[in-house]
Protein backbone atom coordinates (compact mmCIF):
# COMPACT_ATOMS: atom_id res chain seq x y z
CA UNK A 1 0.00 0.00 0.00
CA UNK A 2 1.41 3.15 -1.00
CA UNK A 3 0.34 6.52 1.09
CA UNK A 4 -1.23 9.28 -0.64
CA UNK A 5 1.67 11.70 -0.81
CA UNK A 6 3.83 9.50 -2.30
CA UNK A 7 1.35 8.51 -4.85
CA UNK A 8 1.09 11.74 -5.78
CA UNK A 9 4.25 12.47 -6.20
CA UNK A 10 4.36 9.60 -8.33
CA UNK A 11 1.50 10.54 -10.33
CA UNK A 12 3.47 14.34 -10.46
CA UNK A 13 6.69 12.82 -11.83
CA UNK A 14 5.22 10.22 -14.53
CA UNK A 15 2.62 12.86 -15.71
CA UNK A 16 4.07 13.50 -19.34
CA UNK A 17 4.86 17.05 -19.13
CA UNK A 18 2.37 19.79 -19.18
CA UNK A 19 1.06 20.45 -22.73
CA UNK A 20 1.75 24.30 -22.30
CA UNK A 21 5.70 24.87 -23.58
CA UNK A 22 4.88 22.36 -26.71
CA UNK A 23 1.72 23.70 -27.19
CA UNK A 24 2.92 27.46 -27.07
CA UNK A 25 6.03 26.64 -28.74
CA UNK A 26 3.93 24.86 -31.63
CA UNK A 27 1.75 28.31 -31.90
CA UNK A 28 4.44 30.34 -32.04
CA UNK A 29 6.38 28.69 -34.79
CA UNK A 30 3.01 28.41 -37.01
CA UNK A 31 2.03 31.89 -36.43
CA UNK A 32 5.47 33.29 -37.31
CA UNK A 33 5.88 31.22 -40.81
CA UNK A 34 1.79 32.47 -41.14
CA UNK A 35 2.96 35.76 -40.80
CA UNK A 36 6.31 35.23 -42.39
CA UNK A 37 4.27 34.34 -45.74
CA UNK A 38 2.14 37.26 -45.34
CA UNK A 39 5.19 39.57 -44.97
CA UNK A 40 6.42 37.47 -48.59
CA UNK A 41 2.95 37.96 -50.06
CA UNK A 42 3.30 41.68 -49.70
CA UNK A 43 6.97 42.10 -50.94
CA UNK A 44 6.18 39.89 -53.62
CA UNK A 45 3.00 42.06 -55.00
CA UNK A 46 5.11 45.48 -54.32
CA UNK A 47 7.82 44.08 -56.48
CA UNK A 48 5.69 42.91 -59.34
CA UNK A 49 3.72 45.95 -59.22
CA UNK A 50 5.87 48.98 -57.96
CA UNK A 51 3.33 51.92 -58.98
CA UNK A 52 0.74 50.17 -56.65
CA UNK A 53 -0.34 52.09 -53.05
CA UNK A 54 0.89 50.72 -49.91
CA UNK A 55 -2.87 50.70 -49.20
CA UNK A 56 -3.93 48.18 -51.99
CA UNK A 57 -1.09 46.32 -51.68
CA UNK A 58 -2.05 45.91 -47.79
CA UNK A 59 -5.74 44.64 -49.53
CA UNK A 60 -4.44 42.26 -52.26
CA UNK A 61 -2.19 40.65 -49.53
CA UNK A 62 -5.36 40.57 -46.99
CA UNK A 63 -7.54 38.85 -49.86
CA UNK A 64 -4.30 36.76 -50.65
CA UNK A 65 -4.08 35.16 -47.49
CA UNK A 66 -8.05 34.34 -46.73
CA UNK A 67 -8.13 33.01 -50.10
CA UNK A 68 -5.29 30.55 -48.46
CA UNK A 69 -7.13 29.89 -45.19
CA UNK A 70 -10.41 29.18 -47.35
CA UNK A 71 -9.12 27.02 -49.75
CA UNK A 72 -7.26 25.06 -47.31
CA UNK A 73 -9.64 24.72 -44.53
CA UNK A 74 -12.60 23.55 -47.33
CA UNK A 75 -9.69 20.75 -48.61
CA UNK A 76 -9.67 19.96 -44.51
CA UNK A 77 -5.90 20.56 -44.40
CA UNK A 78 -6.15 23.98 -41.79
CA UNK A 79 -8.14 22.40 -39.23
CA UNK A 80 -5.53 19.50 -39.39
CA UNK A 81 -3.17 22.26 -38.63
CA UNK A 82 -5.16 23.71 -36.24
CA UNK A 83 -4.98 20.72 -34.08
CA UNK A 84 -1.29 20.81 -34.17
CA UNK A 85 -0.75 24.43 -34.15
CA UNK A 86 -3.98 26.22 -31.80
CA UNK A 87 -3.13 29.76 -31.48
CA UNK A 88 -0.65 30.18 -34.33
CA UNK A 89 -3.76 28.95 -36.36
CA UNK A 90 -6.10 31.35 -34.81
CA UNK A 91 -4.84 34.46 -34.32
CA UNK A 92 -3.71 34.89 -37.54
CA UNK A 93 -6.20 36.58 -40.11
CA UNK A 94 -6.42 33.26 -42.44
CA UNK A 95 -7.52 31.81 -38.66
CA UNK A 96 -10.68 34.06 -39.26
CA UNK A 97 -11.43 32.63 -42.82
CA UNK A 98 -11.20 29.30 -40.73
CA UNK A 99 -13.90 30.37 -38.64
CA UNK A 100 -15.79 31.53 -41.48
CA UNK A 101 -15.38 28.59 -43.97
CA UNK A 102 -15.33 26.05 -41.58
CA UNK A 103 -18.64 25.99 -40.25
CA UNK A 104 -20.11 27.39 -43.48
CA UNK A 105 -18.67 24.10 -45.04
CA UNK A 106 -20.11 21.78 -41.71
CA UNK A 107 -23.49 22.94 -42.34
CA UNK A 108 -23.91 23.53 -46.17
CA UNK A 109 -25.89 20.01 -45.82
CA UNK A 110 -28.77 22.05 -44.01
CA UNK A 111 -28.87 24.03 -47.64
CA UNK A 112 -27.82 27.35 -48.77
CA UNK A 113 -29.78 29.54 -46.96
CA UNK A 114 -29.85 28.54 -43.28
CA UNK A 115 -26.42 26.40 -43.25
CA UNK A 116 -24.21 28.09 -44.99
CA UNK A 117 -25.24 31.67 -44.86
CA UNK A 118 -26.64 31.57 -41.59
CA UNK A 119 -24.03 29.45 -40.04
CA UNK A 120 -21.00 31.41 -41.52
CA UNK A 121 -21.11 34.18 -38.85
CA UNK A 122 -21.48 31.64 -36.11
CA UNK A 123 -17.58 32.26 -35.06
CA UNK A 124 -17.23 35.32 -37.09
CA UNK A 125 -20.24 37.43 -36.37
CA UNK A 126 -19.36 38.93 -33.06
CA UNK A 127 -16.31 39.71 -34.43
CA UNK A 128 -17.55 41.84 -37.29
CA UNK A 129 -20.06 43.26 -34.72
CA UNK A 130 -17.18 44.20 -31.73
CA UNK A 131 -15.28 45.27 -34.79
CA UNK A 132 -17.29 47.60 -36.14
CA UNK A 133 -19.21 49.03 -33.32
CA UNK A 134 -15.34 49.81 -32.66
CA UNK A 135 -14.47 51.57 -35.35
CA UNK A 136 -17.62 53.34 -34.99
CA UNK A 137 -17.41 54.30 -31.57
CA UNK A 138 -13.52 55.56 -32.74
CA UNK A 139 -14.72 57.49 -35.47
CA UNK A 140 -16.72 59.63 -33.20
CA UNK A 141 -13.92 59.94 -31.06
CA UNK A 142 -12.26 60.99 -33.60
CA UNK A 143 -14.56 63.59 -34.80
CA UNK A 144 -14.55 64.81 -30.95
CA UNK A 145 -10.84 65.06 -30.52
CA UNK A 146 -10.55 67.32 -33.94
CA UNK A 147 -13.45 69.50 -33.12
CA UNK A 148 -11.64 70.50 -30.01
CA UNK B 1 20.88 40.81 -44.45
CA UNK B 2 18.39 43.87 -44.03
CA UNK B 3 15.46 41.62 -45.57
CA UNK B 4 16.68 38.78 -43.46
CA UNK B 5 16.59 40.64 -40.27
CA UNK B 6 12.60 42.09 -41.22
CA UNK B 7 11.97 38.44 -41.90
CA UNK B 8 12.48 37.85 -38.41
CA UNK B 9 10.90 40.30 -37.10
CA UNK B 10 7.97 39.50 -38.16
CA UNK B 11 8.49 35.71 -37.76
CA UNK B 12 9.11 36.91 -33.68
CA UNK B 13 6.49 39.42 -33.15
CA UNK B 14 3.78 37.40 -35.07
CA UNK B 15 5.00 33.91 -33.35
CA UNK B 16 4.83 36.10 -29.81
CA UNK B 17 0.86 37.30 -30.63
CA UNK B 18 0.15 33.72 -31.54
CA UNK B 19 1.52 32.05 -28.56
CA UNK B 20 0.02 34.60 -26.23
CA UNK B 21 -3.39 33.31 -27.68
CA UNK B 22 -2.07 30.01 -26.97
CA UNK B 23 -1.36 31.24 -23.72
CA UNK B 24 -4.90 32.43 -23.24
CA UNK B 25 -6.43 29.15 -24.67
CA UNK B 26 -4.47 27.16 -22.40
CA UNK B 27 -5.20 29.54 -18.98
CA UNK B 28 -8.58 30.38 -19.81
CA UNK B 29 -10.54 27.62 -21.45
CA UNK B 30 -11.36 30.72 -23.66
CA UNK B 31 -13.54 29.78 -27.04
CA UNK B 32 -11.23 30.81 -30.42
CA UNK B 33 -13.77 33.62 -31.33
CA UNK B 34 -13.36 35.25 -27.85
CA UNK B 35 -9.78 34.75 -28.52
CA UNK B 36 -10.11 36.31 -31.92
CA UNK B 37 -12.42 38.96 -30.65
CA UNK B 38 -9.82 40.15 -27.89
CA UNK B 39 -6.87 40.06 -30.33
CA UNK B 40 -9.23 42.57 -32.80
CA UNK B 41 -9.94 44.79 -29.86
CA UNK B 42 -6.48 44.64 -29.06
CA UNK B 43 -5.73 45.95 -32.24
CA UNK B 44 -8.53 48.50 -32.43
CA UNK B 45 -7.21 50.39 -28.99
CA UNK B 46 -3.46 50.38 -30.53
CA UNK B 47 -4.47 51.85 -33.51
CA UNK B 48 -6.56 54.37 -31.95
CA UNK B 49 -3.94 55.34 -29.56
CA UNK B 50 -1.24 56.02 -32.12
CA UNK B 51 1.06 52.74 -31.70
CA UNK B 52 -0.54 50.60 -34.21
CA UNK B 53 1.89 52.97 -36.48
CA UNK B 54 5.09 51.61 -34.82
CA UNK B 55 4.35 48.77 -34.48
CA UNK B 56 3.43 48.17 -37.73
CA UNK B 57 6.63 50.16 -39.05
CA UNK B 58 8.33 47.76 -36.80
CA UNK B 59 7.29 44.39 -37.61
CA UNK B 60 5.14 44.10 -40.79
CA UNK B 61 3.52 41.43 -41.01
CA UNK B 62 3.81 40.40 -37.80
CA UNK B 63 1.09 42.75 -36.52
CA UNK B 64 -1.04 43.25 -39.61
CA UNK B 65 -1.50 39.28 -40.74
CA UNK B 66 -2.69 38.42 -36.50
CA UNK B 67 -6.60 39.82 -36.55
CA UNK B 68 -5.00 42.61 -34.39
CA UNK B 69 -4.48 44.29 -37.59
CA UNK B 70 -7.98 43.64 -39.27
CA UNK B 71 -9.39 46.05 -35.54
CA UNK B 72 -6.59 48.49 -36.76
CA UNK B 73 -7.45 48.78 -39.94
CA UNK B 74 -11.43 49.05 -39.20
CA UNK B 75 -10.17 51.80 -36.57
CA UNK B 76 -7.75 53.47 -39.11
CA UNK B 77 -10.70 54.01 -41.72
CA UNK B 78 -12.83 55.54 -39.03
CA UNK B 79 -10.39 58.04 -38.24
CA UNK B 80 -9.59 58.88 -41.74
CA UNK B 81 -13.34 58.84 -42.78
CA UNK B 82 -14.11 61.37 -39.97
CA UNK B 83 -11.24 63.86 -40.77
CA UNK B 84 -12.39 63.98 -44.56
CA UNK B 85 -15.87 63.30 -44.29
CA UNK B 86 -17.14 64.38 -40.83
CA UNK B 87 -19.88 62.41 -39.05
CA UNK B 88 -21.01 59.99 -42.30
CA UNK B 89 -17.21 59.19 -42.77
CA UNK B 90 -16.76 58.11 -39.30
CA UNK B 91 -19.22 55.53 -39.24
CA UNK B 92 -18.57 54.27 -42.54
CA UNK B 93 -14.73 54.21 -42.91
CA UNK B 94 -14.45 51.72 -40.69
CA UNK B 95 -16.00 49.03 -43.02
CA UNK B 96 -14.73 50.79 -46.15
CA UNK B 97 -11.24 50.05 -45.18
CA UNK B 98 -11.56 46.61 -44.11
CA UNK B 99 -13.80 45.75 -46.91
CA UNK B 100 -11.39 44.04 -48.80
CA UNK B 101 -11.07 41.59 -46.16
CA UNK B 102 -14.67 41.36 -45.32
CA UNK B 103 -16.06 40.76 -49.02
CA UNK B 104 -13.11 38.25 -49.79
CA UNK B 105 -13.83 36.18 -46.31
CA UNK B 106 -17.60 36.18 -47.08
CA UNK B 107 -17.52 35.34 -51.18
CA UNK B 108 -14.65 32.33 -50.64
CA UNK B 109 -16.95 31.12 -47.78
CA UNK B 110 -19.72 31.03 -49.83
CA UNK B 111 -18.06 29.63 -52.77
CA UNK B 112 -16.13 27.11 -50.68
CA UNK B 113 -19.04 25.97 -48.85
CA UNK B 114 -21.38 25.47 -51.63
CA UNK B 115 -18.17 23.12 -53.60
CA UNK B 116 -17.14 20.91 -50.70
CA UNK B 117 -18.94 18.20 -48.92
CA UNK B 118 -18.46 18.20 -44.92
CA UNK B 119 -15.83 15.94 -43.67
CA UNK B 120 -17.16 15.24 -40.43
CA UNK B 121 -20.64 13.32 -39.14
CA UNK B 122 -21.77 11.81 -42.88
CA UNK B 123 -25.86 11.69 -42.23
Amino acid sequence: MISKDAYKRYVEKNAPRSPMWRSMTAAFLVGGLICCLGQGVHDGIAAIFPAMSEEDIASWTTVTLIFLGAFLTAVGVYDKLGHFAGGGSIVPITGFANSVVSPAVEYNREGVFFGVCAKMFVIAGPIIVFGVVASVIAGLIGLITEAV
Amino acid sequence: MEIFLMYLKVFAVGGALCALGQLLINKTKMSSARILVCFMLLGALLEITGAFGYMKEFAGAGVTVPITGFGSTLVKGALEGAKESGLIGAVTGGIKAAGAGLASVIFFGFVFALVSRSKSKKI
